[in-house]
This record gives structure tokens, sequence and C-alpha cells, in this order.
């Protein structure tokens, strides 16, 4: 048989059906759905009297409206309450397993399905939402979808879709210390831009790529999409298979076995091509921050903010001359001089239990400056009690931070957790859309690392160098 | 679905890249449970200016640009989340075509489920339409779907690839899962074959979990 690469080997085994001219009815295995962009999927299901194809298949979590302070006291904004309400009783009326608000497994959607090995290796897993490349991370082919998609998959297990290209970002070396998987992903977004990997599957690979952990490999597959890319993927290796083995829904026993057996067939052969390889050295990857209103406008914190004097491409200025302008931010001024307000750790990028030790133990005997706010909400319910276990709150709330319920939060800001206009926020999320994390907010990306860096100082600093 | 074939329509032009679907709806209004009435998020922050009032410069408070069937904009229209309330916002509001140099996948994807059109042209295409629409009040266009053109006022028209099954989808405005559903049987052979290959694909999520 011919070479072949890890995406085009997933896709080959979940062809249910193609037609000459390629459009093909592909398998989709697993499902997770969330209370935003589900409601329409289901009323669509109704009034066409249709039922899932196999309900067991699919896992529902409440995670972007959620409060993040005491769930006791219930949802203040009538219509979050709502959209979460309705979500029980779609899951209720078709069968569907959901996770409630106050039940420990919640999270954010992306963080839950790794954490209870609902993504395995092999797999097609989508969601309505973009950030579904992050289970890429297994050596899954997973992607995000629209709610008329979700209703389609709920319906027939299936999607139509047309073969993606393959893209590979090959990383070798080492990382400098305190540099992550975030930083890798912004470097490679600076690089190929927000619109580079539109129309691709995106293999990453490279001896600074597998040497990440699962963890790391999510950060990095979860902002894919940030680079225009319909997913992200790494090949399962004994990391993946270490990180599944026991998960409530990993499979058990000799069946496990099996699996790990097919697991191990997952990688691009020697021989295999992409359409486009990208490559980058790990040495040379600076902790990156965002400076403008898209996760391309970014640069590495020993830089200046960009002049657009400088730039050519009239499109660019106009572009660059805009998002400075929003975000409040003085040509050429060194990075490191900008002043933040708000500290957010969290989102599906950047909140699972390795981050917030690393962060943790960066906060640790520190305190947060006197002008900032700080938060840290944590992926899931489960993480929250890893984290709690590990006394890491307890460093959190010492240094000044605010440790939350775990939730969206204010990635997105669909809950109380909002920017006030004007104010600037070091953020571990994905996005510094304008407007992303409130009306007129300002949203630097940063790695946690950089983010408790920046809480304790009260503006950017090189993590490198930080004492 | 709604089928489309061939409008003729007045253009509303929004001269800027990377318009994220973020700025296409903000969060506020997705705490809908329908699919209706998305008009008033659309654009929601960029149609005021910051003492709240509404912004006259911004093309969709304009007198001109109202009623506006096609929306002209620039590179990687609907970049971000994943979000087909952009899509229907842009619908209530009475768009039924957006043409641009790229989209982004998913909001690319999420028109056509809409009877919706996103139409690529070339970048110089859009550019001269861009200049075209601001210079000219009343500015229309057709677009044809049947013959993949976008027709200009003088008699100009720009070639457009579509893939042959959204295309017949969208024109004959078929049910997609019903398209699917009529191939139940193989999906059913799909599963029966993939279940011996790899069974821990089929074990019931609910049954794992300890149930609801
Ligand atoms: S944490 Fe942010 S990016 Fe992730 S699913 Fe929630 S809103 Fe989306």
């Amino acid at each position: 048989m011919a070479a072949q690469t890890l995406f085009n080997k997933i896709w080959e085994s979940h062809v249910v059906r193609a037609e000459p001219d390629g459009t093909t009815l592909l398998y989709i295995d697993r499902q997770l759905v969330h209370e935003v962009t589900s409601p329409q999927a289901f009323e669509g299901l109704k009034l066409s009297g249709r039922r899932p194809r196999r309900p067991g298949a699919t896992l529902a979590v409440p995670d972007h409206n959620v409060p993040t302070t005491d769930r006791t006291l219930g949802i203040a904004d009538p219509l979050s309450a709502i959209q979460i309400r309705t979500l029980e009783e779609n899951c209720r009326d078709f069968g569907i397993t959901i996770f409630g608000m106050n039940d420990i497994r919640q999270g954010v959607v992306h963080v839950i399905g790794p954490e209870q090995g609902f993504t395995l290796p092999g797999t097609t897993i989508v969601c309505g939402d973009s950030h579904t490349s992050t289970h890429g991370a297994f050596g899954a082919l997973a992607f995000g979808i629209g709610t008329s998609e979700v209703e389609h998959v709920l319906a027939t297990q299936c999607l139509v879709q047309k073969r993606p290209k393959t893209m590979e970002v090959r990383v070798d070396g080492l990382l400098p210390a305190l540099c992550s998987a975030k930083d890798v992903i912004l470097a490679i977004i600076g690089k190929i831009g927000t619109a580079g990997g539109t129309g691709y599957v995106i293999e990453y690979t490279g001896s600074a790529i597998r040497s990440l952990s699962m963890e790391g490999r999510m950060t990095l597959c979860n902002m894919s999409i940030e680079a225009g890319a319909r997913a992200g993927m790494v090949a399962p290796d004994e990391s993946t298979i270490a990180y599944i083995k026991g998960r409530p829904l990993a499979p058990k026993g000799e069946l496990f076995e099996r699996a790990v057996q097919a697991w191990q067939q997952l990688k691009t052969d020697v021989n295999a091509t992409y359409d486009v390889t990208v490559t980058m050295r790990a040495e040379d990857i600076a902790p990156q921050v965002s400076w403008g209103t898209s996760p391309g406008m970014v640069t590495g914190i020993d830089q200046r903010v960009p002049d657009p004097r400088t730039i050519t491409d009239e499109n660019q200025r106009q572009a660059t001359e805009r998002a400075l302008e929003y975000m409040g931010l003085i040509p050429n001024m060194p990075m490191t001089d900008i002043a933040i307000d708000k500290v957010f750790i969290g989102s599906c990028t950047n909140a699972r239990i390795e981050d917030l030790r690393l962060a943790a133990s960066l906060a640790k005997g520190r305190h947060v400056a006197k002008t900032v706010h700080a938060m840290v909400v944590p992926g899931s319910g489960l993480v929250k009690q890893q984290a709690e276990q590990e006394g890491l709150d307890l460093l959190f709330k010492e240094a000044g931070f605010e440790w939350r319920e775990a939730g969206c939060s204010m990635c997105l800001a669909m809950n109380a957790d909002v920017l006030q206009p004007g104010e600037r926020c070091a953020s571990t999320s994905n996005r510094n859309f304008e407007g992303r994390q409130g009306a007129g907010g300002r949203t630097h990306l940063v790695s946690p690392a950089m983010a408790v860096a920046a809480a304790v100082e009260g503006h950017f600093v090189d993590i490198r160098h930080w004492s | 679905m709604q089928a489309f074939t061939i409008i003729t329509g007045l253009v509303a032009p929004l001269d800027r890249v990377n318009v994220d679907t973020d700025q296409i709806i903000p969060k506020q209004f997705l705490k809908t449970i329908k699919r209706t009435g998305l008009r008033e998020g659309l654009f929601y922050d960029w149609r005021k200016q910051k003492d709240g009032s509404q912004d006259p410069s911004f093309f969709l408070n304009q007198p001109r640009f109202q009623g506006a069937t096609i929306l002209l904009t620039r590179d990687n229209f609907g970049c971000g989340s994943s979000r087909e309330h952009a899509p229907w916002a842009l619908f209530d509001q009475g768009f039924r075509c957006i043409i641009a140099p790229s989209f982004a996948d998913i909001f690319y994807n999420n028109c056509f489920q809409n009877g919706m059109l996103p139409v690529v042209l070339k970048a110089d295409e859009v550019l001269t339409m861009m200049q075209n629409v601001l210079a000219t009040p009343g500015y229309q266009l057709t677009v044809d779907l049947g013959n993949q053109t976008v027709i200009s006022p003088d008699g100009t028209s720009a070639r457009f690839e579509i893939d042959p099954f959204r295309k017949d989808c969208l024109y004959r405005g078929l049910d997609a899962i019903g398209l699917t559903l009529q191939h139940e049987t193989t999906i059913t052979s799909y599963e029966a074959r993939r279940k011996t290959e790899a069974p821990w694909l089929f074990t019931d999520l609910s049954r794992n979990l300890g149930g609801v």
C-alpha cells in the first residue's frame, strides 16, 4: 500500500461512501455538545421528527454560560439559565449523557473530553465549537462544525465532507526555559498567518512536539483554528497511551490491548508526503505576546509594538493601524512596557492541571501587583479538585489570585466575567478579537507563565530573565 | 432549506480583512435558543460609536445600503468561532450572498446550510467592485449560481468556482440530512464492519459514565 499520512489513515477508515467528485460521507465516531450551539440542532430534530442515531456516542456539558462563582446561587442571567436548562431538557428527551452544572466532571468541553477518555486516537470527533481541534492532540481527526451539522451528526452519525489538504508543521530542537506549547503555537500563527492553514489539516511533527506533554499538545492543537486550519493533530505515542489508560471511557483489559495495537499504526509513513511543510527551530521561539486584535498579530516579548509606517502592504498597514488604535498601543514601544489591569488564567487552551501547576509554582511566594486583578479558572471540576488536593489553590490565593469554578469564563465573557471598556488583560485563552472578553476590552494572548509574571509585575516581562 | 438560483440585488461594502464571527455577532446574542431574530446583533459593536449612539459612517447605518442582499467584503471573512449565528444574523438582515476573495472554512460551510451563497472572486475583481460600490449609489450585482458568474452593471462577468455537490444542494434547496439518510443501509453496513475492526468505538458512553 502507498505511504500515507496520519490524516489519510484516519480519513480512509471513516469513509462511508465517496462520490466520484470526492464528496465523502464521513463517519463520525463521537460528538461533544454544549449549550450555545446545540439548541437549534435539537429543535431541528424535533421539527423533523428525527431521533439521534447513536445517542450513546454523544456527551454534553454546559460550559460557556456557567457562573464561575458560587453555583448554589443559580444563574443570575435569565437567558443563560434558559440556555442551560434547554440543554438539560434536550439531553433528557434524546437520551444523551450530560454532566450537569453541579457535577464534579463539568468543565470546558475540550478539557472534559480528554479527561474522561472520550477522546481516543484514530477517531473522528466533532463539536459545534471551533476549538474541537484540541482533541487532535491524541491523533484524532477533530474539527468544529456549525449547528446544522450538529443536527446532521445527531441524526446520521455522518457528515458530508471534502478531503482537506495536509500541512506538516515541523518543530525540531529544544524550547528555551519556560517557553511552552502556547509560545510554539503563537509563533506558528505569527509565521503562517490566521488564514495560513485555511483548507488544511495540520500535523505537528518534530522533536520539540514529541517532547511536549499531552497537555502541551492539546494547547498546540487547540489553536490550530487560529491558524485557519480545519484541524490539528499529533501522532499518538507512549505519552498518549499512558494518558488514556484507566480513564472512565478508555477501553479496558483485552480491548485496551487491541486498541493500543491499532493506535501504534497511527503515524505518518516514512515516504508519505504532505501538500505543504513549514519548519521552525524551537530554539528561536521567544515567549510570545499578542499586540493586536487577531491571533496572528503576535511577537516575541523581546520585540517592540510594530510601526504601521514601515508596512508596505496597504491592507496590512490599515489593519495594523486599526488594531493599535483599538488596543491603545504606541508604535515601537517595547512589549515589556505594556501595563495590564487584568489577568485571566483559564480556557480550553491553558487551564489543565499542568498549566495550573506551573502557574502556581511561579506565583508561589509572590504577590499580584496592586494595579492588577487576577483570576484563575480551572478547565474542569476535576482539574479544580486535583489542584486543591495539591494545594495549588492556596498558592494562588496567597499570591492574590481569585480561585474560581470551572467554565469558559472570561475566554469569551458570556457569563458575568467580563472586561470593562479599555481594560487590558493578559489572557491564557486563544482569541484576542475586538470585544472578545467584553466590549472595548483589550486582550493580550500569552502562556500561563507569562500571565503570572505579568500579574506580579503589572506589565509584561520576559519570563526567561525573570527572577 | 431555501433554494438559491439567481439574484440581482443591492450591494453593501464591508471593506475590512479578517472579519471574525465575534464581530459579525457578539457573544451576548448567542444566548438565544432560536435561529431567527438575530439581525439585532449583526455587527453590533461596529454599528455603534463610543457613546453608544449609532455610527452614521458604518455601512449598515447608511440609508443607501438599506435592503442590500449582497455583502462585498475582503479576505478571510468569517474567521474565528464556529457559531452558525453569524450566517443566521446575516440572513436575518436580508443578505443572501457574500462575495470575498477568501472565507474561513467553517463559516463558508455554514452559509450553504442556510440557503446562502458565499462567492470567492479574485482579489482584484473584488477590489474593482468595492471601488464601484462606493462610487455608485444603487450599485447592484447579479449572482447567477447556475452559470457560476457574478455580473456587473456594465455587463462584465466574473466566474467563480464551487463544489458541484454543494452547488446542486443549494440550487435545489435540498435537505442535507434527508440526503444522507438515503444512504442509511450503507451507514449501517459501515458500522457493522467497524464494530469488528475497532469495537472500542462502539461502547455506549452513558454506560461507562454511570448514566445520566
Ligand atoms: S474556553 Fe473559550 S475557546 Fe474554549 S470552548 Fe470555551 S469559549 Fe470556546
